[in-house]
């Protein structure tokens, strides 16, 4: 009975517990709701994933209602690791969230802050899950919404602005996808995924399919931040509670970039949307996004802002793997989601370490690491991750990257690649050179709040992830080969 | 557990031990030296069971199918842990009395990132495929960069950063897809006696991917991606004389070599005629680097600049692409190992009393610390390759390897760089015990621990001479291996 | 059948409504405008759908004899649920002007910006 249930539990659990979350009296009982939450998902992740790997796929039924009446939810390789990163993260978020959160917070609105994550939280587990189109536009504000709630409790007043201005961008990206998926219905009448993939072939209304198309995607690519649509990211970033920044760097844009790759290969299939003209655009955004965040990211003097703005070059890489069109690249892009996901989800916890003491990131103002060799040690680690260095998971998307840019011959991928790994040395360097050597003359120093045991933990767990998925790939590579060749229609 | 793994484990060990150890000075010096003898017995042990003539391979991890991270012993190999062992065990010596005398601060981070450089060398030296190669190339960088950057001030950082940036730039921007290539073309990048692109690539890209390799392993300080060794001159002497003389840069044209051998294979080497247009940037880098060395007044960097045109002795060698030449080549890292590090152990033994960096200020110093003088006396004639020092068999071999290859040019240029070694080199203790001392001073000899440390590798210096046999023979086997597929 | 025909006279006035939402939240530096431009945005889709599920001639989705032709009300229950989004987005824009007038003491954009860079 239960097993059945998986896929829906995964979702439900989270908007359950929401309330509940909000209801409790104290604290430290809404924490360890929230981390029961995080925990059982996690199990019940891991327990999908399993089941779906090989390529089977699970559907379930909402309430029973057949597709293509009712709202169905597939699950298979793709959404499965989607759905692992998510609760990945969000438990190590978690964990780490409680001490770092309640130096930033009142008390009384932590509450209401748990209550909010586990919405978010919903929000991307249901896009990442659902079968059915409209119903991905109702998680995808759900999530949208509660996340603008939540960088809005960011400790500097410019997180207002910055959720406000995300909050402005972001609607309109939902709308445009709104509109998108209104066409697509137009033409097809359906909005079941599955459905609408045989029906687009048949359609006696391109033209509304393509202007469809070209809505969703627009919406799609802003909310993925995918260059040049990318303006909101960095401050929002910045701004946003630590905890918050470690969650959204790790998941939004990558969710956001899985349903890019769901609709362009699964819903309008190869055939359909990616044209070579679409394709070598795809291309084009990703490598510009690499040289653009890298070079951006260079030239910052904010930690956090500086990679915000490595996020950026780092999602230009799985867009430049989904333009080649290849299993090898393919995989690699959605490899590259989950390992830059979790290297960076660590360099923001580690940012957040930092601001515990003096409360801001500029890199001018951070004690040296030195006498927290352990922390220099986590950003060293997301640091070579972020440049490719052998032993991380970052060496193995980009391997995977290069590879298919040389089997396709696109030898000037391989420079923007590489280009993009040299720059990347540069603006790590930035960061750790500051910590690494004592500042001649030592700003204020850390007398605000130690880092707890808590935030340790998630540092170090996401530290060992790094070095252990890049070292044994078989469980993230082969789930993205699986969900590759799905999608491309290879047989191994 | 095998010895490969113990290999690995023992420089790890004593980092945790330096580490664990920071509050007792003493007991931490104690560790590292006992990290370095026990290594180096280990390697001993190793020579004496003829483990590299085992075959044994280590896979350590295996990121992708087929893609792995392996380890094994070959001859070449063993020879280089051979002398990097015990030169991490004299250098341990010689470091606790210059450190101590020198004050320095953060002897812990020291010692303990020393401890970690030389597991990465280890890693590297017993490497059976490119990307472990790779991995513990950048791992020697990165553990190398607190000790370059030891002081901490404006320059140091200026000179890490350009050593970071040279070496993992070049290591990323050409190392790295020259790795991809030979992925892409073979679906392996294991080190296979006889070549693994034997017969898979055309002359021509097999010289331009051969181009790929020598500039993207930049630790060989070839010409003109050598900017990186002087800048790493500022570090503390010791690090210098081992890192920067031995381990890093001997780590770069050992890269070289095998890749030489076990990627392209000699025959492959030679139909690409390498030795024909490739050969040039290793002849110039020799030339160059040599005259650049006599422009140089401070002792360090004419040292480093010597090093860069010692270094290209042995890419030479290795272009030759004859068992002659690589077997000069090989021997040359070891003869060039040993010679060097006397000269940098003197040249810190002078820093440590008189705290002079200039040579135009030594002279006349040679009546006050004869000891010191001594010895860089000896490590120079090594250098030049003169009868009586070890530096001669490499020397020897080179030449007969170049006559071998028709080459008379390189012979010329060997023969040259020779003369220029003895101007820039040996005028150094010519002044410093002939000529007068124009301000009177009362320095003395360096601590007993440096002048112990200074003894062993001259003294090695004298001894190869008259057996260098059993080198020569470790060094045969491991070039039969690697010739024997390829009927050469 | 031509682009400026009467039939698609409707979808000229939700193109307009787009473009005059999406103008203002782009060009006004008053936050209240911006988020005006927002819901009138949002409405243009809710008209846009909702005209997609009229039929010619047909009546409300009800069955009862001598009606043959009704609207198709999926749109239109889809947009129910897109109503409660937007409610909540502009709820929550609202709130979040509410918060940034009480830092800044002011809702315009520049001036925002302004006190931004001075700190």
């Amino acid at each position: 009975m239960i097993e059945n249930h998986m896929t829906i539990m995964l979702v439900v659990l989270p908007m359950l517990a929401a309330p509940l979350i909000a209801l409790l009296p104290s604290k430290n009982l809404s924490w360890g709701l929230a981390i029961l939450t995080a925990t059982l998902q996690l199990y019940l992740a891991v327990n999908v994933l399993l089941d779906v790997q090989g390529g089977t796929a699970i559907h379930y039924e909402l309430g029973g209602w057949a597709p293509p009446w009712g709202i169905s939810y597939r699950l298979d390789s793709l959404n499965g690791l989607m759905a692992l990163l998510v609760c990945l993260i969000n438990f190590v978020c978690l964990l780490y969230a409680k001490a770092s959160i309640e130096a930033e917070i009142p008390g009384r609105k932590l509450g209401l802050f748990y209550a909010t994550w586990q919405l978010v939280v919903t929000g991307l587990l249901g896009i990442v899950l659902t079968g059915d189109i409209f119903n991905l536009f109702v998680f995808l504000e759900i999530s949208s919404l509660s996340t603008y709630a939540l960088i809005g409790m960011g400790r500097q007043r410019q997180a207002l602005m910055a959720a406000f201005q995300y909050l402005l961008s972001g609607t309109l990206g939902a709308s445009f996808f709104l509109i998108g998926v209104g066409l697509c219905y137009a033409a097809t009448g359906t909005l079941n995924m599955q459905d609408l993939a045989s029906q687009i072939g048949q359609s006696d209304q391109p033209m509304t399919l393509y202007s469809g198309f070209a809505f969703l995607f627009t919406g799609l690519l802003l909310k993925a931040a995918i260059y040049p649509l990318h303006a909101w990211l960095p401050n929002v970033y910045q701004f946003s509670p630590q905890a918050v920044s470690a969650l959204l760097s790790a998941t939004s844009t990558k969710v956001a970039l899985y349903v890019v790759v769901r609709c362009l290969l699964d819903v309008f299939g190869v055939e359909f949307s990616l044209s070579r003209l679409f394709a070598d655009l795809l291309l084009l955004a990703g490598s510009l996004a690499i040289l653009f965040g890298s070079l951006r990211a260079i030239q910052q003097t904010d930690l956090k802002r500086l990679l915000a703005y490595s996020s950026i070059a780092q999602l230009g890489y799985s867009v430049v793997g989904l333009g080649l069109l290849t299993v090898t690249g393919l995989s690699g892009a959605l490899v590259h989601l989950f390992n830059h996901g979790i290297t960076k989800a660590a360099l923001f916890m580690g940012a957040g370490m930092l601001a515990l003491g003096p409360g801001t990131t500029l890199l001018t103002r951070l004690a040296g690491g030195t006498h927290r060799p352990w922390l220099l040690l986590l950003f060293l680690t997301g640091g070579l991750s972020l440049i490719g260095f052998p032993g991380t998971v970052g060496f193995i998307s980009k391997w995977m990257l290069a590879l298919a840019a040389i089997e396709q011959g696109h030898w000037w991928l391989l420079v923007v690649i590489l280009l993009g790994s040299l720059l990347a040395i540069l603006y790590v360097w930035k960061f750790i050179e500051t910590l690494y050597f004592v500042p001649q003359n030592p700003p204020e120093t850390s007398t605000g709040p130690v880092p707890g045991r808590g935030m340790w933990l998630a540092c170090g767990l996401l530290c060992l992830a790094i070095v252990y998925f890049g070292l044994d790939t078989r469980f993230t590579l082969g789930v993205a080969m699986d969900a590759a060749r799905q999608l491309l229609g290879v047989h191994p | 557990m095998s010895w490969l793994m113990w290999i690995m484990l023992t420089p790890l060990l004593t980092m945790a031990l330096v580490w664990l150890l920071e509050r007792w000075p003493n007991l931490r010096e104690a560790a590292s030296l006992a990290g370095g003898l026990s290594l180096f017995m280990l390697c001993l042990w190793g020579w004496r069971h003829e483990l590299h003539l085992s075959n044994e391979t280590l896979i350590l991890a295996e990121p992708l199918p087929g893609l792995t991270l392996s380890l094994a012993l070959e001859p070449l190999g063993l020879m280089f842990a051979l002398m990097a062992s015990s030169l991490w065990l004299v250098t341990t010596c010689y470091a606790i009395g210059y450190m101590r005398a020198h004050h320095e601060k953060q002897q812990t981070r020291f010692y303990s990132c020393f401890a970690l450089a030389i597991a990465s060398l280890m890693g590297l030296i017993l490497a059976a495929d490119l990307l472990t190669l790779f991995l513990f190339y950048e791992l020697l960088t990165l553990s190398t960069y607190p000790l370059v950057t030891h002081s901490g001030d404006e320059q140091a950082k200026a000179s890490g950063r350009r050593y970071l940036g040279l070496l993992m730039g070049t290591s990323i921007s050409l190392l790295l897809p020259a790795i991809l290539l030979v992925w892409y073309l073979s679906g392996s990048v294991s080190f296979v006696a006889g070549g693994l692109l034997a017969d898979r690539l055309s002359p021509f890209w097999t010289g331009m991917l051969y181009l790929m390799f020598l500039l993207g392993i930049g630790k060989a300080a070839l010409m003109p991606l050598h900017a990186w060794l002087p800048a790493a001159m500022v570090a503390p002497t010791p690090v210098s004389a081992l890192l920067h003389a031995v381990a890093v840069v001997k780590a770069g044209v050992f890269s070289i070599l095998k890749i030489s051998l076990f990627i392209f294979g000699p025959v492959q080497l030679q139909q690409a005629l390498v030795q024909e247009w490739l050969i040039w940037f290793p002849a110039l880098t020799i030339l160059l680097a040599s005259f650049v060395a006599i422009s140089k007044d401070n002792l360090k960097e004419r040292l480093a600049y010597s090093t860069i045109s010692q270094l290209s002795y042995i890419v030479l060698g290795v272009m030759l692409a004859n068992q002659l030449g690589m077997l000069g080549a090989s021997l040359h890292i070891l003869m060039h190992g040993f010679a060097k590090i006397s000269l940098f152990f003197a040249a810190g033994a002078i820093l440590v009393t008189t705290h002079k960096t200039r040579v135009s200020e030594l002279a006349g110093m040679g009546r006050r610390m004869p000891f010191t003088f001594v010895v860089f006396t000896l490590g120079s004639l090594s250098i030049i390759g003169l009868p009586l020092f070890g530096g001669m068999w490499s020397k020897w071999y080179l030449a007969l390897g170049s006559i071998e290859a028709r080459h008379w040019l390189l012979l010329a240029i060997l023969m040259v760089s020779s003369l220029l070694n003895i101007y820039y080199l040996l005028i150094i203790p010519v002044q410093a015990f002939f000529s007068q001392s124009s301000q009177r001073s009362t320095v003395r000899e360096a601590p007993w621990p440096c002048l112990l440390g200074m003894a062993a590798p001259s003294a090695i210096c004298l001894l190869l001479f008259w057996m260098p046999e059993p080198f020569i023979r470790l060094i045969q086997s491991g070039l039969n291996l690697a010739f024997a597929n390829t009927g050469g | 059948m031509s682009l400026l025909s009467i039939d698609h006279l409707y979808y000229w006035v939700i193109v307009i409504l787009l473009m005059l939402g999406m103008y203002s939240m782009i060009a006004k530096p008053n936050l209240l405008k911006k988020l005006a431009g927002l819901s009138i945005f949002q409405s243009a889709i809710f008209l846009f759908y909702i005209s997609l599920g009229k039929q010619t001639g047909g009546t409300a989705p009800i069955i009862a004899p001598g009606y043959d032709t009704y609207a198709n009300p999926l749109p239109h229950v889809l947009m129910l649920t897109a109503i409660v989004v937007g409610v909540a987005t502009v709820a929550l824009g609202y709130a979040l002007i509410i918060r940034i007038r009480d830092a800044y003491d002011s809702m315009e954009e520049d001036q925002i910006r302004e006190q931004d860079d001075q700190a």
